[in-house]
């Protein structure tokens, strides 16, 4: 076990390198010279002159890769030109909104996408299961920003039950914070949680058709022991490894939804640096929430294997 | 004369012909690609005849009608600057469309070269995959976002950072389909009988990934017309005052209490094509791949 996650491990170097590369790469092909885009148009000479400096543009591609490889190793992701402060600061003081707001939207998505999953499959072909899936395929082919602006119109425009946007930080006020929460969460799990319910469904029509639960049902067990500790377990082994995949697609969709709700997060730190061409902040932003999406699906790959020991023999 | 590998000679043309359409007469018998087909069609006719339908010049302003609500002459009423919704709505759904018909192309041909490629010739697997793994490492919706800020904001551009978001998956879905064909004994006899590499690929090996390559081609496009939409709303999309989907939800949000119908309008737009298309592809994963029934 040591030596699978050791393994799992070591296999991040590489895909951590060529996510850092690809970062470097992005400030490249940014059209025309930098400078003069970070500077605006009626920069000075000396201005000019001064940018290019600061991020040895003037200097050889290859020389810019190794002065941003020795940073990195040392935690340095450079200095955000318009918050004057560090880039890692600047990413890890916003990072915590985003990832709650992930883990939110993914605890949501599991609950109920499990549940209307399993409603589904033992309703199997009447009209509660085909209502849940027409909802669930609905679900998944909506744009979350819009919905968002959907569910602010109805419950805070219209009903004011929750605020239009803005954030309270939990340490000040937990139900406030839950209140400022609440909406984002939902409209970020909306999509996900169509895609788990789909995924239970068929999981557990193939359970319900197998042996054991054959001899389960034969051998008097009631119906609920059979549905939810015999089918269930081994319907949400592959939901499992999904949830890897959905915390990239979380937290790339919590980047938009801070920017419909005005959440202070790593999303619209990124947005704002977009518009005002802070591009070190664009690439720490960016690295950062790549990196931690690699840990996330290292770990769950751990979780598998803990949870269904067959994957680790076949390696 | 080699080139026969890839120009088949008219009367095998014709075969593939009369094969191709059979497989459409037998894919079309399912339900979920005829409704789906039906939606997705009906929304790309309206794409297509954009001039001859919209009622007015999506970028028309009209001083004495700025956020009408809607009536008999503007149906889905106008927004800050007297603009028609619908029309706008219309042209932006054919531009969306056609970002995601470029993604699609481009997606395609470098995800099919790519991962045929990697799973054919070995010592190439390695170094591609992991750059392809790196690049799948980052969340989509932000790589694609930081690639389309960088390159600047334009059509062409939201496309090329969609590709790049895209095609990675893609590949892996492909050079998957290669590694299993690639082991298969009617590989070896074609091997053994002097079959040059051009043609076991184009006419064995592809043919045998097309099908899986057909459902992520539906995905792709119901994603890359979503995420087109995000571009747009972020900002690094296509430049206001472009009719696009997602820059006209980001132009109505500041209205969204005195005129929610400016937002509200063109996420319907976006929701019936990625609808149409996510039933197509159901359908699709049905007939094509029972492999993937239970995805």
């Amino acid at each position: 076990m040591h030596r699978f996650i050791l393994s799992r491990l070591l296999s991040a170097i590489p895909v951590l390198f060529v996510v850092s590369l690809v970062t470097f790469l992005i400030m490249w092909l940014v059209p025309g010279d930098v400078a003069s885009q970070i500077a605006g148009p009626d920069a000075s000479a000396e201005e000019l002159a001064a940018i290019r400096d600061r991020l040895r543009l003037d200097r050889p591609m290859y020389e810019q890769a190794l002065v941003w490889y020795a940073n990195l190793f040392q935690g340095d992701l450079g200095q955000s030109y318009l918050l004057n402060r560090s880039v890692v600061d600047a990413v890890l003081e916003r990072l915590p909104v985003t990832l709650s707001l992930t883990a939110m939207s993914l605890l949501l998505a599991i609950l109920f996408g499990v549940v209307l999953g399993v409603v589904s499959a033992t309703n199997h072909n009447n009209w509660i299961d085909q209502a849940t899936m027409t909802g669930a395929l609905l679900g998944l082919s909506l744009p979350d920003f819009w919905f968002g602006l959907v569910l602010i119109f109805f419950f805070a425009v219209e009903l004011g039950w929750f605020p239009t946007g803005g954030y309270v930080p939990f340490t000040e006020d937990p139900a406030g914070w839950l209140r400022s929460m609440a909406l984002p969460a939902c409209t970020l799990a909306l999509t996900q949680m169509g895609v788990i319910a789909r995924m239970v469904r068929s999981g557990m029509l193939e359970q319900l058709g197998q042996d054991y639960v054959r001899t389960a049902k034969a051998k008097g067990l009631p119906r609920r022991l059979v549905l939810f500790k015999h089918a269930l377990r081994n319907a949400l082994i592959p939901v499992i490894t999904l949830i890897g995949v959905m915390t990239g697609i979380l937290l790339g969709g919590a980047v938009v939804i801070e920017v419909v709700y005005s959440l202070p997060g790593v999303g619209r730190l990124i947005i704002g640096a977009i518009q005002n061409r802070d591009y070190p902040i664009v690439q720490g932003g960016l690295l950062l929430t790549a990196a931690v999406f690699v840990f996330v699906n290292i770990a769950v790959d751990i979780l598998y294997t803990v949870i269904d020991p067959r994957v680790r023999n076949v390696r | 004369m080699s080139d026969s590998a890839a120009v088949p000679a008219p009367r095998q043309y014709r075969a593939t012909l009369r094969e191709a359409g059979r497989q459409l007469r037998g894919l079309l018998r399912h339900r979920s690609i005829r409704v789906g087909g039906v939606l997705f069609g009906s929304v790309v006719l309206v794409a297509i005849l954009a001039d001859l339908i919209a009622p007015f010049d999506p970028n028309k302003n009209d001083f004495r009608a700025m956020l009408a609500a809607p009536d008999a002459l503007h149906p889905f009423g106008t927004d800050a600057f007297g603009r028609d919704i619908l029309s706008r709505v219309i042209h932006g759904t054919r531009l969306s469309l056609l970002v995601g018909l470029l993604v699609v192309v481009a997606t395609g041909v470098l995800g099919t070269v790519i991962g045929t490629m990697t799973g054919y010739v070995r010592w190439l697997d390695g170094p591609v995959m992991r750059v392809m793994d790196g690049l799948m490492a980052f969340p989509g919706v932000l790589l694609a976002i930081a690639l389309a800020a960088a390159l600047g904001p334009s059509v062409v551009n939201a496309a090329l950072a969609l590709t790049i978001t895209f095609t990675p998956r893609t590949a892996r879905i492909v050079r998957g389909s290669v590694l299993v064909v690639r082991e298969m004994p009617y590989i070896e006899a074609a091997r053994a009988c002097g079959a040059p590499h051009r043609r076991i690929i184009l006419r064995h090996i592809l043919p045998n990934a097309l099908p899986p390559l057909i459902v992520q081609m539906t995905f792709v496009f119901s994603v890359s017309i979503l995420a087109e939409a995000v571009l747009s709303f972020m900002g690094v999309g296509p430049p206001p005052p472009t009719p696009s989907l997602g820059n006209i939800i980001a132009e109505g949000r500041a209205y969204i209490q005195e005129a929610p119908w400016v937002a509200l309008t063109p996420g319907v737009a976006i929701a019936l094509s990625v609808l149409g298309l996510n039933i197509i592809g159901d359908g699709l994963r049905d007939s094509l791949d029972p492999r993937l029934r239970n995805l």
